[in-house]
């Protein structure tokens, strides 16, 4: 219903993702978002990857709404480190094409020298 | 997004996968204190089953199903809220 009265009118053809009912929040509860004085689950937001493992977790409570493309960046980031199988990282600020660092002994005590604190804004 | 259950308004709502249904006894028992497992980034996510809607069909979703794929599960106070 409410992809038939607003949501399709913000993405044509509706939602083209399924969308869960958690009635009595079981499956909220498991992921620790379930807030059972409101009786309604938080802005929860999980990312898990291929394997089944959660990479990384954002929880706000329902007055703030979340930042999609933030989370867009996040998967682009753990991709990358998956296709490289951990050999690249990505610094804080890093959006695709920009520089990855490369975890080693040879990077300790020098992640200044490659990464600079401008580069959180480029 | 394997079967598609009649439509109706008492439909089982979802659970975790592997666990018990609950049983009228269990529900008027007191509630036990248990150990709240915390969710933790590289362990597995739990996994369930849940009653689902999708391209107008109402059908049902288990996350293991999907398992080979990258997925965002976002969850959200109410319908006709912001994400």
């Amino acid at each position: 219903m409410w992809d038939d009265h607003e949501l399709s009118k913000m993405v044509t053809g509706g939602i083209p993702f399924p969308m869960l009912s958690d009635g009595g929040g079981k499956v909220g509860e498991a992921y620790g978002v379930y807030d059972p004085d409101a009786g309604v689950e938080n802005r929860g937001r999980f990312i898990i990857d291929p394997d089944g493992i959660i990479q990384g977790y954002e929880v706000l409570s329902p007055p703030v709404g979340r930042y999609v493309a933030e989370t867009i960046r996040q998967i682009q980031a753990f991709q990358l480190v998956r296709a490289t199988k951990g050999a690249e990282a990505t610094p804080s600020g890093w959006k695709p094409g920009k520089l990855t660092l490369k975890p080693g002994p040879d990077l300790v005590g020098k992640v200044w020298e490659v990464w600079k604190v401008s580069m959180e804004s480029e | 997004m394997a079967d598609s259950p009649a439509i109706g308004c008492a439909r089982p709502t979802g659970g975790l996968v592997g666990q018990p249904h609950e049983t009228e006894e269990q529900q008027t028992a007191p509630p036990v204190k248990e150990e709240k497992k915390m969710i933790q980034v590289g362990k597995p996510a739990p996994d369930f089953a849940a009653p689902a809607y999708h391209k107008g069909q109402f059908t049902s979703f288990k996350l293991s199903d999907h398992l080979g794929k990258w997925i965002v599960l976002c969850f959200y106070p109410g319908d006709f809220t912001f994400v």
